[in-house]
């Protein structure tokens, strides 16, 4: 046995089980599949037809019904497996069901039609990967477009907002000045407003100002954010004192002192406030939605509601496109989880 | 030139006043000390110096022009600090060139006063280093080579020998000696070590509650304290205070009473003292032997550190606290009664107000 086998194996009671080796497992088996669940069934659903979607009950892989072209019918038929009255069975072609009763013909010879109770039939069933999910969108929608639009103000808007709060964390951690504590309590009051009160306002000001129908109008307006002052200002609050007086002394100016000496310090908080500020830009909905109305501007998230209409939901599309913009969201946690554990533990955030 | 004046210096923050009119006069080239227990200001001292704090009141001049106003990258000072204060995101090169740098000298130049520097302080070998990976020593080393490649006109040391331990406290104090004898600059150095204070200093200034209590050379501090703190500060262990009276006054002689009906006698040559009067009178524990005579002091022994070359008895006294050090090893133990003898020891005279009394 594996080191890895006797870790995960090992039990508090030693060769018979403890009761909170049974607690544990359960929590942490449950635990994954109510995590896990939802994403594996996303991630399976989008290779769905839309008419495996429907389906009920529903199934976890995406299956797909034969189907077979049977001479004398316009349409492919579904295949099913029927149980004849001998006792064998057959597959058949559907051609149409009446009741509980299915009108049935064997492929092989069309022109008879069996009769057979639709409970004593099961389809024909393959897995099959309905991979035009993800290239329509790609191919007839503007997908592109929005992906670009999406990386262009997840960037551009992490980049200022690292900047603009590190900044303002760096005046209200390092410089004494009057006022100081009554700066930070009201920028961090600002947090209990929550967006739908500053909306109207805020879309004025973005009116006004000329950035309707505009990336910069989604960018601007998020990039101070009190979490992000907050992060850093308790970071920069540990670097001492004194390595600020030193580079004084070594003649740098205060913005040498930001830029060279506090910013390069900070780098773990600055990589904490950069997760989060990308999974918030780029799963940000509703402010997009309300900035831009022009189509070749949609954001992924603004360009994934075009799909569910007033009369019909594409889910197929929706699924997959979902699945599309979650990849990014899911590679800078993989890659970036060491400090997003420590951001996590470190702010109460997440 | 490294000349520098304090006049009337005062910093508060808030209400709190921690530096009270401080005049001090530091030569060229001189290496003083700024020495008192924790608080007393002797930090914040530095740090006006330095320009890192602003004066509330008062004058700093550096070779003679006035600095109040001129910042701290301007006054022309290297600072060492406590905690080194590298820049731990730099290799020690870029440690010592970040301050050049920032001064726009040519990279030639740069490089070469970084060579220098790393020779004359051993640490060429982890130039390339990030501070993370030295030893507190070699970090040492680094703090002061910033300092030095800089080429200040006077060097300020906060307590630079306080993270070490004491064997390389006591190597790197000699070498601190050696590189102010070579570079013969002014050097201003903080510390609350007083055997620091007494081996590194010209002159030290012994601090206390933002005010300075003497100024002078180790052994004047040492021979003749002006007060019962810096008697008390200055000398390890610490001198032992006696409470007494003036019992006899005679010419050249002060016979002096001391708790338990002893008598001691003071050569005096003065006319500040008449008969009655209480004072504290100090004894270094140096100058106390023991001695048989049953006219000595007879004391109670408490507590004997044997340290091999010399022994330290805790005594008591009457009820008064007396330490004695004495050479080689003694065969006593605590609960022993034994006897003290001052005969012949310069003792201290301390008036009322913990001022030395004149002519003592």
């Amino acid at each position: 046995m594996g080191v890895a086998s006797r870790f995960i194996l090992r039990r508090r009671g030693g060769k018979s089980w403890h009761w909170t080796d049974i607690v544990t497992w359960v929590w942490l088996v449950g635990g994954l599949i109510i995590m896990f669940g939802p994403a594996v069934w996303l991630a399976f659903s989008s290779f769905k037809t839309p008419a495996a979607l429907a389906e009920f009950p529903p199934s976890i892989l995406p299956y797909v019904t034969s189907q077979a072209t049977v001479q004398g019918y316009d349409k492919p038929l579904q295949l099913f497996e029927a149980k004849m009255p001998d006792g064998s069975t057959k597959v058949l072609a559907e051609v149409r069901r009446i009741g509980l009763v299915a009108q049935m013909v064997d492929p092989t010879t069309p022109g008879e039609i069996v009769r057979v109770n639709i409970g004593d039939r099961t389809p024909v069933r393959s897995v099959s990967f309905a991979t035009e999910n993800y290239t329509t969108p790609f191919t007839q929608f503007d997908f592109l477009r929005y992906l670009w639009n999406s990386v262009f103000v997840t960037v551009t808007a992490t980049l200022i907002t690292l900047i603009v709060n590190s900044m303002a964390a760096f005046a209200l951690s390092k410089y004494e000045f009057r006022g100081r504590s009554l700066a930070m309590l009201i920028i961090l009051a600002t947090l209990m407003v929550p967006l739908s009160v500053i909306m109207v306002p805020l879309y004025s000001i973005i009116s006004s100002l000329g950035l309707f129908n505009n990336l910069w109008g989604v960018i601007l307006p998020t990039v101070a954010t009190p979490t992000g002052v907050f992060i850093l200002r308790q970071y920069m609050l540990t670097i001492p004192d004194e390595l600020i007086d030193a580079a004084r002394m070594d003649k740098a100016s205060e913005w040498q002192i930001y830029w060279r000496i506090v910013l390069p310090l900070t780098a773990p908080a600055l990589a904490v406030l950069a997760i989060f500020s990308v999974v918030w830009r780029w799963n940000d909905f509703l402010w997009p939605l309300i900035v831009l109305s022009r189509r070749e501007l949609y954001t992924l998230q603004v360009g994934l509601s075009i799909y569910s209409g007033e009369l019909n939901v594409q889910w197929h599309f929706i699924l997959a496109m979902t699945v599309v913009t979650m990849i990014p969201v899911v590679l800078v946690f993989i890659f970036l989880q060491r400090f997003i554990t420590t951001g996590i533990a470190g702010t109460g955030l997440k | 030139m490294g000349e520098i004046t304090l006049t009337k210096i005062k910093k508060s923050f808030g209400a709190v006043d921690v530096l009270k009119d401080i005049d001090l006069d530091i030569k060229d080239g001189e290496f003083i000390v700024f020495v008192g227990p924790s608080g007393c200001g002797k930090s914040t001292l530095l740090r006006t110096i330095a320009g890192l704090e602003k004066v509330t009141g008062g004058e700093i001049e550096i070779d003679g022009k006035r600095v109040n106003e001129v910042s701290a990258a301007d006054r022309g000072l290297a600072m060492v600090f406590q905690s080194y204060a590298l820049y731990p995101h730099m290799s020690v090169r870029q440690n010592l060139a970040f301050g050049l740098e920032n001064s726009s000298m040519p990279k030639a130049e740069v490089a070469e006063r970084i060579t220098e520097a790393a020779r004359m302080l051993e640490i060429e070998a982890y130039l390339e280093r990030r501070p993370g990976q030295l030893s507190g020593g070699q970090r040492q080393r680094v703090a002061i080579g910033r300092a030095i490649v800089r080429r200040p006109t006077a060097f300020l040391l906060d307590e630079p020998l306080s993270n070490l331990d004491a064997e390389l406290r006591v190597s790197t104090r000699a070498e601190l000696a050696a590189l102010h004898a070579r570079l013969g600059s002014t050097m201003i150095y903080v510390t609350h070590d007083q055997v620091e204070a007494m081996t590194l200093a010209h002159r030290i200034v012994v601090m206390r509650a933002g005010k300075i209590e003497q100024v002078g050379t180790p052994l004047d501090l040492y021979n003749t304290p002006a007060n019962r703190f810096v008697a008390g500060f200055i000398g390890a262990p610490h001198m032992n205070f006696l409470a007494g009276e003036v019992a006899d006054l005679e010419t050249g002689t002060a016979t002096l009473a001391t708790a338990g009906g002893h008598r001691l006698l003071v050569p005096f040559s003065g006319h500040s003292l008449s008969v009655g009067e209480k004072l504290t009178i100090g004894i270094r524990p140096q100058h106390i032997t023991l001695a048989n005579d049953p006219g000595s002091l007879k004391v109670k022994v408490r507590l004997v550190e044997a340290l091999g070359s010399e022994t330290v008895i805790h005594a008591d006294l009457n009820g008064e606290k007396l330490l004695a050090v004495v050479p080689g090893q003694k065969l006593i133990s605590p609960g022993d009664e034994t006897y003290l003898s001052v005969a012949g020891a310069p003792l201290h005279l301390f008036d009322r107000n913990g001022l030395r009394v004149k002519g003592s």
